[in-house]
């Protein structure tokens, strides 16, 4: 399997042991990294039913869910970390999604597609077509995402909801990203907590 | 004989709870002496640590896999046990008994009182899932396995395991409830009402006491053709039946015109010769007043090392998935890890004994890494931390 540098970030944040929510984990594939990398004690929660086992083929335990009804139930401080990769620009209501999985989860990992990325600019300044890049592979009719953000969006929502960014990476084609991120960078990866 | 088979099988008996050591239910009232008819599948292994106990339906018994010698048509869940299958008898000890109040090898309104030297028959004490739950208990002790690897079972057999999760959670490795609910939605006791009044309103019914002139046939098997209803789907009647006629015309009489008309009254007759009335009564019963929700699956405080996998059925509108969904929450309410899979499947309820493909996926990967201990980490810490945070 084709090794995501994103995945790697992670579990490079996750301690070992830790409790891990994976919403909208796909076929497992970071739960696994987490699993038996870090030792960590996963669920995910993912829509899909073939996705979902895919999973239970790796020994992963899954809730088959959409993610937004999927963590009411949870008490308070249920993980660790609570971890939304690429999945949060799926979700209409993502205010409550996050506070919900900072009710759940000590720390929230997010991962998304920076929408202000050069290439993401300039198919859409100069070829004046909805961006299709590599970190939004979709076309306008068939992407799955609902919410289109850049870096600068997401900081200015956390600073204004008053969510603490206790650490950021970017992501770019040749790995981490240190200057400009919110031109350079494909994806971001946050780490919240109230 | 396929090699895929577990080949002939016999059902034993255990009897248990003589006088004065009766079982005590949960109504109070004592029952003894028990018999308990099982069948087992495979062998244990030395740590005695690959039990799986299956528990069946309604209808079911301990004949689970297998054939009884000179008899044509396997047992209940043939496409699920066996050398290779979900419960590969390879590896795993596989255990099914027949409910009590059954009429399959367990003690039930038709076996004989030994007060009175004749059948039970109303003098039979009501019994619950839980009950049922702790005669099996017993049959497990017997066979000297202190932790079963995985309790399954669909529908009542999955009301079992649930109360297996509930009452013995330390001796349930995993458990699979599949089709099933935490308690019977005022539908499903409305259902169960009718099927009731359809055997009680048969004057051959007598009052229960009709052992030595013959079940009330009628009664009972318009009993089960209302329960076959609710075990099909709309979509699985369609594909079985249609509106295909019997003689290709109408009759213009109260006969059998739809095919779908002789299936059910096959099935009802067949019924009457294979199952006693009164054991239909009470282990309806058992089921309307199985109650394990508001936190009665795991109370508030305690916690759990048992793994969960719970199975719906798309199709299913007796069970439907909503009532699966409520049993994850439970689990997650007490941070339980594990996993939930709705399948689809156009045969309604009745999927989880036919339509096994990935419902077989799932159970195989599930009790492999239970048994293994990687998914589950089993041999490790069992509990989830409570309160620890990072943030």
């Amino acid at each position: 399997m084709e090794e995501r540098p994103d995945h790697r970030v992670i579990e490079g944040i996750v301690e070992p042991g830790s409790r891990v929510l994976d919403l909208g984990c796909g076929k497992g594939e970071l739960l696994l990294l987490l699993s038996q990398g870090k030792n960590a004690r996963i669920q995910g929660i993912e829509l899909n039913p073939k996705a979902v086992q895919e999973c239970v083929k790796g020994g992963l335990s899954v809730f088959q869910s959409d993610i937004e009804s999927g963590l009411s139930e949870y008490p308070d401080q249920s993980f660790d970390y609570v971890i939304l990769n690429q999945s949060m620009q799926e979700v209409k209501n993502v205010d409550y999604l996050l506070q919900e999985a900072l009710r759940v989860g000590g720390r929230v990992i997010v991962g998304f597609p920076n929408f202000a990325h050069f290439k993401a600019r300039a198919m859409l300044f100069l070829g004046g077509r909805a961006p299709i890049t590599e970190a939004l592979p979709h076309r306008w009719h068939d992407t799955p995402n609902v919410r289109f953000l850049s870096i600068r969006d997401f900081e200015a929502f956390c600073r204004h909801k008053g969510l603490r960014i206790v650490r950021t990476v970017y992501l770019g084609a040749h790995g981490t990203v240190v200057c400009l991120p919110n031109v350079l960078a494909r994806n971001a990866i946050f780490v919240l907590t109230k | 004989m396929n090699k895929d088979s577990v080949g002939t099988v016999d059902t034993q008996y255990l009897h248990f709870a003589e006088p004065p050591h009766e079982l005590v239910l949960e109504s109070g009232k004592a029952l003894g002496p028990v018999t308990l008819g099982y069948e087992t599948y495979g062998r244990l292994n030395r740590e005695r640590s690959n039990g799986i106990l299956v528990c069946h339906a309604l209808s079911g018994d301990a004949h689970a896999a297998g054939f009884h010698t000179g008899e044509d048509s396997p047992g209940w869940w043939d496409n699920m046990i066996g050398p290779g299958k979900a419960f590969d008898t390879e590896r795993f000890f596989v255990i099914c008994s027949n409910v009590i109040a059954g009429c399959k090898g367990s003690t039930g309104p038709s076996s004989i009182n030994p007060r009175t030297g004749k059948p039970y028959a109303l003098d039979f004490p009501m019994v619950t899932v839980g009950d049922m739950v702790k005669a099996q208990a017993r049959l497990i002790d017997f066979l000297g396995i202190e932790n079963l690897l995985c309790v399954v079972g669909g529908s009542m057999g999955g009301m079992q395991v649930l109360q297996w999760a509930a009452s013995y959670p330390e001796r349930v490795r995993a458990a699979i409830p599949i089709a099933t609910a935490l308690k019977h939605s005022p539908q499903q006791i409305a259902f169960n009402e009718v099927i009731r009044q359809s055997i009680m309103v048969d004057p051959a019914w007598r009052m229960g006491g009709y052992y030595d002139q013959g079940q009330p046939r009628n009664g009972l098997a318009i009993a089960r053709m209302i329960g076959h209803i609710t075990f099909m789907s709309d979509q699985s009647m369609e594909q079985k039946f249609s509106r295909r006629l019997r003689n290709g015309n109408y009759g213009f009489k109260f006969a059998t015109d739809f095919e779908v008309e002789g299936y059910l009254r096959y099935r009802g007759d067949s019924f009457v010769k294979r199952f006693d009335a009164n054991s239909y009564l009470y282990i309806t019963k058992a089921i309307d007043y199985f109650d394990l929700s508001d936190g009665r699956l795991i109370p508030e405080g305690k916690r759990t090392s048992t793994r969960f996998l719970v199975i719906s059925f798309q199709s299913d509108w007796l069970y439907p998935s909503y009532q699966s969904q409520e049993i994850v929450r439970q689990l997650k309410k007490r941070q339980v890890e594990a996993t939930y899979c709705e399948l689809r499947s156009a045969y309604g309820h009745d999927a989880f004994l036919v339509d096994v493909e990935e419902q077989t996926m799932l159970i195989r990967h599930f009790l492999e890494s239970t048994y293994s201990g990687n998914g589950g980490r089993y041999e490790g810490d069992l509990r989830w931390k409570s309160g620890r945070t990072t943030g």
